[in-house]
């Protein structure tokens, strides 16, 4: 018996063509992924790398004699009084608190008294002003403070500055460092976790150890509440009627054309936008969260309402007919039965779009919102109204620290990458769980 | 969008201008990012010694601050410009349209323009008439324009080492590139010799000759660089034959990596420029609205305190940062008391 020419048993040439190319693809694509995993890899251990610095923050621990005779001439404990002493009239208590502490310790430095001084973040003076005039009874004591060491200490501390790149360098010295390393020894200096930088406000060039993203937080979260409050009630409105009660017609294919083509436009026509109607036109205050918001919200719009539109899409005609056939208005059926059933789709789509929406630096620029600000924005007052005070955004300050010319803001610059990348992570992860949680399939 | 989208807020928007048109507290400054560091220093320290809000400061160039500076008077207008080089008579122009009619102008103090190299390269003696040589489009030779033969510092100069030439440079948009062609290029056209040779070939146009000697190369050896100093930074130690041209502060803050050139035999600093000795310097300002002195609160003691000695003077924190404090610092501060208009008006 001879055997049959073809057997299943027995792969041909045709077949062991078409397995080649289904392993090739296969490899193609294990292969375009590995690309991606690659490069998200080495942004992520840069950013890390660079970054993780930012949530360290080296602390000099000083007691610091307040004396009257400088800081209250008068002895009334007049705040109006106490106020005329400036930062500088307290930088000099700083200085004479250190080299005390250095002489008491009997350490030896051939630094100059200036340079020591220059150890002390200039940020200090400010926090022992600050603390001295709001607790005014300290005064003719002591004060037991952790004040910011300089940027370039602190940058020892973590690797950044070394005694090779510090003999180059004109704002320290390898002296300096080492006079760090033995207040270090000696329990005075001390390395600890950040807190300051995620609730402190940005800092000038000359203090990069004082800078923070606290302003930059509270900019985004008020944009993000404008953003939620506006466009996801608009964007679902939108929706609903475009896909349950708009006939279909010229109109309506128009706006739909509209609407896929505005969530492709370049973000910072939005910036532009803004100036000319919400600042220009309308008065509104530059640099305010209220308009960063209202532009981020015509931004996010068209996402929340493809998004809406694609969940209530998903819901089966069936409920609606069976809701219909019982005797319930269109209204009825929607609010009722279709938009339960389309909420998860609609998070999800509201929750991505915030995302998108807080990593948004383009239009930002042109509202004045890419800005150095220091003084916290409160929600609302009377003179700047509802999310009216300057404020910035988390990417804005990343920017913003990127173009410094210190090299600590560099490492700042990763920190608040970082932080927005947890935000994000945060908001995504979110949206997965809501849909995983609460989709429903027919 | 469809009409539905944009009525919702707008009428959102017509709701909340009622209460954002009012009054502001706090001085808002925006304009060239030469100045801005400075700025945000005298602006922290204000914040923390006054009662006033902590002024808002932003960059975005000299002539972009200028232009919001002129767009009007009020409330949603900034109050002062910070600006690398003097304002312009057209510009001055379109601030009297718009009803800017009062101009303080204010001289905060010099800055310096550096070469810098990578710190592990070679060391760089300049004068003018080398960037000149090295940079420039067409150089005369022989009675006509020829393309800039010259690819190697040491062809131009065999005291200057064997390094290819690859020069970054401000891009166009940043004032230090003006101060940059007429300080350098136009001084080393002149020096050179090369501004007489082109006045004979083109037969004694001087707006053309002038031209023709800040006319940079477009081969790929010199650089625009449109971002800030980092940037430049940046392409430096990616490229160690790279020089680049930095302002004095930004070069005081990375001295662990960059070395910097002398220009005819004078190294930059602060001391130098302020006698005078480094040829390449410019005066910074800033320009406060004067309409705007009595209805924003702060506005005339942040200025004041921005020129004042402990803060602009040669000991005061700005100086530390890289300034040059100005000789005539008191002048200034008369000028800022007295609300001393710019003429011409």
């Amino acid at each position: 018996m001879t055997p049959p020419a073809h057997s299943l048993l027995k792969s041909d040439d045709r077949t062991r063509r078409r397995r080649a190319s289904e392993a090739r693809f296969r490899a193609c694509g294990l292969a375009a992924i590995g690309i991606a995993a690659l490069a998200l890899a080495v942004l992520l251990t840069s950013v890390l790398a660079n970054g993780a610095g930012a949530f360290r923050q080296t602390y000099i621990k000083l007691q610091i004699p307040l004396p009257e005779a400088s800081l209250d001439k008068a002895g009334q404990r007049d705040p109006a009084a106490m106020a005329k002493v400036s930062t500088f009239g307290y930088a000099a208590l700083l200085h004479a608190a250190l080299l005390d502490r250095i002489a008491a310790l009997q350490i030896e430095t051939e630094l100059a008294d200036q340079d020591v001084a220059a150890m002390i973040s200039k940020e200090a003076a400010a926090t022992l002003r600050d603390h001295v005039l709001a607790n005014p009874h300290l005064i003719g004591g002591m004060a037991a403070m952790d004040v910011l060491a300089a940027g370039r200490i602190d940058g020892y501390f973590k690797g950044r500055v070394t005694l090779k790149s510090a003999a180059m360098d004109g704002n320290t010295s390898p002296q300096a460092l080492q006079l760090a390393r033995k207040l270090a020894d000696a329990d005075v200096i001390e390395t600890r976790f950040n807190w300051r930088f995620l609730t402190a406000p940005d800092a000038s060039d000359q203090r990069p150890e004082a800078a923070g993203l606290g302003v930059a937080m509270l900019g985004s979260l008020y944009m993000m509440l404008v953003v939620l409050a506006l466009a996801l009630p608009v964007g679902v409105a939108a929706s609903i009627y475009l896909e349950e009660f708009a006939p279909r017609s010229r109109i309506s294919d128009l706006i739909e054309v509209n609407i896929s083509n505005l969530a492709a436009v370049p973000s910072i026509v939005f910036g532009i936008l803004g100036l000319a109607v919400f600042i220009n036109f309308a008065g509104m205050r530059q640099s305010s969260p209220l308009v960063g918001g209202l532009v981020l919200t015509l931004m996010t719009l068209p996402t929340i309402i493809i998004s809406t539109r694609a969940a209530l899409k998903s819901v089966p005609p069936s409920i609606r007919d069976a809701a219909l056939a019982l005797g319930a208005s269109r209204m009825q059926a929607v609010f009722h039965h279709v938009l339960p059933l389309a909420a998860p789709g609609i998070l999800t789509g509201t929750i991505l779009g915030l995302a998108q929406a807080l990593g948004e630096t383009a239009p930002l620029l042109l509202i004045g919102m890419v800005a150095f600000v220091r003084d916290y924005p409160v929600a609302y007052s009377d003179t700047a109204g509802l999310f009216g005070d300057a404020a910035t955004a988390l990417p804005v300050q990343v920017f913003n620290w990127t173009q410094r010319a210190d090299p600590g803001f560099a490492e700042r610059a990763s920190g608040a990458i970082i932080t927005l990348l947890v935000f994000l992570a945060v908001m995504n992860t979110a949206a997965i769980l809501l849909r995983r949680r609460f989709e429903r399939r027919w | 969008m469809s009409l539905a989208n944009l009525t919702a807020p707008t009428l959102a928007i017509a709701a909340l201008s009622a209460t954002a048109a009012a009054a502001r507290d706090n001085v808002q400054v925006a304009g060239s990012s030469t100045v801005l560091p400075y700025a945000a220093i005298v602006a922290e320290a204000f914040g923390e010694n006054f009662d006033y809000p902590t002024p808002v400061i932003e960059s975005g160039g000299s002539s972009a601050g200028l232009k919001r500076f002129c767009s009007g008077v009020g409330a949603n207008t900034i109050d002062i410009a910070n600006s690398s080089r003097a304002i312009k008579p057209p510009e001055m122009k379109i601030c009297a349209e718009n009803g800017v009619t009062g101009i303080v102008e204010v001289r905060i103090g010099y800055d310096g323009i550096v070469f810098a190299s990578d710190i592990n390269g070679n060391s760089f003696a300049f004068t003018p008439a080398d960037w000149y040589l090295a940079l420039a489009a067409d150089l005369p030779v022989d009675g006509a324009m020829i393309a800039n033969p010259n690819t190697n510092w040491n062809m131009i100069d065999t005291d200057l080492p064997d390094q290819s030439i690859k020069a970054f440079i401000p891009g166009t948009k940043h004032g230090t590139r003006e101060v940059f062609e007429e300080k350098v290029l136009l001084q080393g056209c002149k020096d050179s010799g090369a501004m007489g040779a082109i006045l004979q070939i083109n037969g004694a146009d001087e707006k053309a000759a002038e031209a023709a000697c800040m006319a940079v190369r477009t081969d790929g050896l010199s650089v625009d660089i449109d971002g800030d100093y980092t940037e430049t930074l940046a392409r430096i130690e990616a490229d160690p034959n790279g020089i680049g041209v930095f302002g004095l502060s930004f070069y005081e803050n990375n001295t662990d990596r960059l070395q910097v050139a002398t220009m005819s035999g004078v190294l930059p600093g602060t001391a130098s420029i302020a006698a005078g000795d480094y040829p390449v310097s410019r005066p910074l300002y800033f320009y406060i609205k004067a309409a705007h002195l009595d209805e924003i609160p702060g506005l005339q003691e942040f200025t004041q305190f921005f020129v004042s000695d402990e803060i602009a003077g040669p000991d005061g924190p700005l100086a530390e940062y890289g300034l040059v404090s100005d000789p005539q610092l008191t002048a200034t501060q008369d000028a800022v008391s007295n609300r001393a208009l710019l003429g011409g008006m």
